[in-house]
């Protein structure tokens, strides 16, 4: 096929499922080609697949991104240090918390700025509950895309008592913007500790219950086993990241390797798989929840010890917003805070990297600052372009029901992929 | 009036019965995008519970759905696919922009995204919000509902 | 200068502040020089004769950063990879930047930003691309991962790479004319009317 044909067949973008046959001359087979996507039910947003199938097998998988290439990096070249923040929310859409931690802790290492420790424990306990959600929102859309329906409706329900907990936090849902660069955007308001508590007292039993749903269900033991597997070395070669860097046997956890915002002041183990299979990123998210839980009992109880009265923002009063309080009685204070959001700050000349461990693996900033107060250029290295680089090493001879288990099972999100 | 045919029945309008008919259950056509696609998910889940309107059977095939959800910022490579979705869901169809993105660009006025969604198909309804709640989404759908009792159906078929 | 400056559209303020930052010395912001002593990546260059290949090495806020010509870029980072000492086998985001706000020649770097799982530290290095030439060697060879990154490089930045196997637009359409972030490449987008309210206004009085 020529080059012209290819590029025009990209351009009437079939939106269901088309099939096209063509003659193989390498195999001597009659081979098919199918487009999945970029609206299709299970390729988890607007991802688009071309798959060549001899029968039912995958013969070539080409994935095609930028379906939701949104500019965000040159949109924040363009907007003031604390504007860009809100940004950061809505590029990797399922880990919100993580990302504005990673921009925060790049302008943070530019400025040079240390964040009490209330805040450092405030970020470790709202990043730990985000990881929770964001695996929550995965293990639903995993099982619905494997066939197990009622996962779904158990997993919603608890992702949505931790939206609620955001929502009691900032007044939002999911975009909270809630950790910026100097600390955090307030205190916790009151009986929002209680509500967390709450929350961790109840969650051990639901994930006993999704384990006694799936982990010995044959089903769902048929459907992922050695399905998708990919060996340490495979997987370091093609730069994959986060739990399904971890499934195969490598164990690299940035919160322990290179701890980030106090998480050396914890206890918690890294899950790590041995296959690399679709079942065994299961088993590394499953685990990984319990950590996160134990995390966030931790920091929560740390949290109480400090008191109510810890600041959770730097006071430097460049950088953070004075107290509303403050703004009443005194002039400086209003200068700060009219100077602050009206120019924002200047971090000198130099590069930064903010890198945390998100939900679906290394988030890192990359910011460059030429002294005025915009970033001059913010790379986000998002870890499912990573990781869906992966995808035609994996699929290519499996069969082509099992590409939407493989595609669940690396957790991609397509705006970390194209921001 | 004979013995056979002496069974209850009502009289209505045909007008009214067909907006009835199809404003109880309008099916959405899956068309997530990006952030408001997890919302839009979320109003279907057995909390907030969309099927309480008739609207929670999402089709991934655009020809069995009547509403298309555009949920999310549509970028400029998106939208010829955006374009031909709706132009293959059989009248009548009702698009919803859900989201500040998919109702004037939101947040993102750069050179990747459409600026609104109406640029592309014609929006019903929009909702607000950055990104709408699961309730927000659910009004959009009952103010719909409402716009189609007031449609006259030999005008839009 | 000043050409560059209307191509990026900055207001007088800005340009101050810019004028103002870059004509003074690096290390009243923190960053010192590296010496061989304190990097390892240095000794493992030197070593493999590639010392003469590294223009800058800086660290900034305990991160190292090199700066290298481009030429040998593919054998930088193999040595980096099988060395013992370094061992940077993980790729963690290879991504470019456009100088031409700096007034720098030349105008493109392409990062390296690598990962240790041994020594668990990371390195950032920078090939140096001139706007006449955009063009690079692919470290596909080194790094297999490196091939969607270099796809991003070349739909955004207009920076070619040798011997890539598969080089095309990744994430704008295929008939995109331009490369969206470079400097000079505007943001987009609709300009936001606040007149609607001034209309209103000028109603009322009438």
């Amino acid at each position: 096929m020529s080059a012209e044909l290819e590029i025009s067949k990209d351009r009437a973008m079939p939106a269901g499922i088309e099939v096209e046959r063509m003659f193989d001359p390498e195999t001597d087979q009659e081979t098919m080609t199918i487009n999945m996507g970029p609206s299709h039910p299970s390729t988890h947003g607007v991802l688009r697949l071309v798959l060549e199938l001899n029968g039912e097998t995958v013969v070539r998988c080409t994935p095609h991104i930028g379906y939701l290439h949104t500019g965000i990096e040159k949109t924040m070249e363009n907007l003031s240090y604390y504007k860009a923040l809100v940004l950061t929310d809505r590029e990797d859409y399922l880990s919100n918390l993580c990302n504005n931690l990673a921009y925060s802790l790049a302008v943070e290492k530019l400025l040079d700025v240390e964040i009490p420790i209330k805040g450092q424990y405030m970020r470790v306990l709202l990043n730990e509950l985000e990881r929770i959600a964001s695996h929550m929102l995965w293990l639903g859309t995993h099982c619905l895309d494997i066939g197990a329906m009622s996962v779904f409706f158990y997993t919603w329900q608890d992702r949505d008592l931790i939206l609620e907990i955001k929502e009691h936090l900032s007044g939002v849902r999911t975009k909270t913007s809630w950790i910026c660069p100097g600390g955090l955007r307030g205190d916790s308001p009151t009986g929002w500790m209680a509500r967390v508590k709450a929350f961790l007292d109840y969650f051990p039993r639901r994930i006993a219950l999704y384990e006694g749903l799936l982990t010995n269900n044959p089903i769902w033991i048929e459907r992922t086993r050695s399905i998708g597997a990919l060996s340490a070395q495979q997987a370091i070669t093609l730069g994959m990241a986060g739990p399904s860097l971890r499934a195969s046997g490598v164990n690299f956890d940035l919160r322990k390797t290179n701890p980030y915002s106090s998480y050396e002041h914890f206890e918690f183990d890294v899950a790590v798989g041995q296959y690399g299979d679709v079942y065994d990123r299961y088993r590394v998210r499953m685990e990984e929840l319990r950590q996160s839980l134990s995390l966030c009992h931790q920091s929560w109880k740390a949290i109480e010890k400090l008191g109510k009265s810890a600041p959770v923002r730097t006071s430097d009063r460049k950088i953070a917003p004075p107290p509303r309080e403050e703004l009443d009685t005194s002039m400086e204070a209003l200068i700060h805070h009219f100077k602050l959001f009206t120019e924002g700050y200047h971090p000198p000349v130099g590069e930064a990297i903010g890198a945390v461990e998100g939900p679906r693996g290394e988030k890192a900033y990359y910011i460059v600052s030429d002294g005025s107060n915009k970033p001059y250029r913010v790379k986000i290295k998002g870890p499912s372009f990573y990781n869906l680089q992966a995808l035609p090493t994996m699929c290519e001879g499996r069969m082509v029901a099992d590409v939407v288990a493989m595609i669940g099972s690396i957790d991609i999100v397509l705006g970390d992929i194209d921001r | 009036m004979s013995a056979e045919t002496n069974q209850p029945f009502v009289t209505a309008s045909l007008n009214k019965l067909v907006n009835w008919a199809r404003k109880n259950s309008l099916w959405p056509a899956t068309f997530g995008l990006a952030c408001c696609a997890i919302e839009m998910m979320a109003s279907t889940d057995s909390r907030f519970d969309m099927s309480r309107f008739g609207s929670e059977a999402f089709r991934a095939s655009p020809r069995q759905a009547d509403v298309m959800i555009v949920s999310g910022r549509v970028c400029k490579k998106m939208a010829p696919v955006l374009r031909q979705v709706y132009d293959q869901m059989p009248d009548p169809k009702w698009v919803i922009a859900m989201g500040d993105c998919a109702s004037n660009g939101g947040v993102f006025n750069n050179y990747a995204v459409v600026q609104g969604v109406d640029q592309i198909v014609p929006v019903d309804i929009y909702v607000p919000g950055c990104p709408p709640s699961p309730d927000a989404l659910i009004h959009a759908v009952m103010e719909l509902q409402k716009k189609i009792d007031k449609q006259r159906f030999s005008e839009k078929y | 200068m000043v050409d560059v400056d209307v191509r990026l559209g900055l207001s007088g303020s800005d340009l101050a502040i810019r004028e103002r930052t870059f004509s003074g010395d690096l290390s009243s912001t923190g960053q010192t020089n590296l010496t061989a002593e304190d990097s390892a990546e240095l000794r493992v260059l030197a070593r493999a004769n590639l010392a003469s290949e590294v223009l800058i090495s800086r660290r900034f806020r305990g991160q190292d950063f090199l700066t290298v010509r481009k030429e040998k870029i593919c054998e930088i980072l193999s040595v980096l990879k099988v060395s013992s000492e370094t061992a940077y086998e993980l790729v963690s985001d290879i991504f470019g930047n456009d100088l031409l706000g700096f007034g720098r020649e030349p105008r493109f770097e392409v990062i390296y930003s690598l990962y240790s799982l041994k020594t668990f530290k990371r390195i950032v290095i920078k090939a140096l691309v001139d706007e006449d030439s955009p063009e690079i060697d692919s470290v596909g060879e080194v790094y297999p991962c490196a091939l969607w990154p270099e796809r991003e490089i070349f739909d955004l930045f207009g920076i070619s790479f040798n011997n890539h196997p598969d080089l095309r637009r990744i994430l704008m359409p295929d008939d995109w004319v331009g490369h969206p972030l470079r400097k000079d490449f505007p943001l987009g987008g609709e300009e936001v009317e606040f007149s609607h309210n001034v209309r209103d206004q000028e109603t009322v009085k009438q």
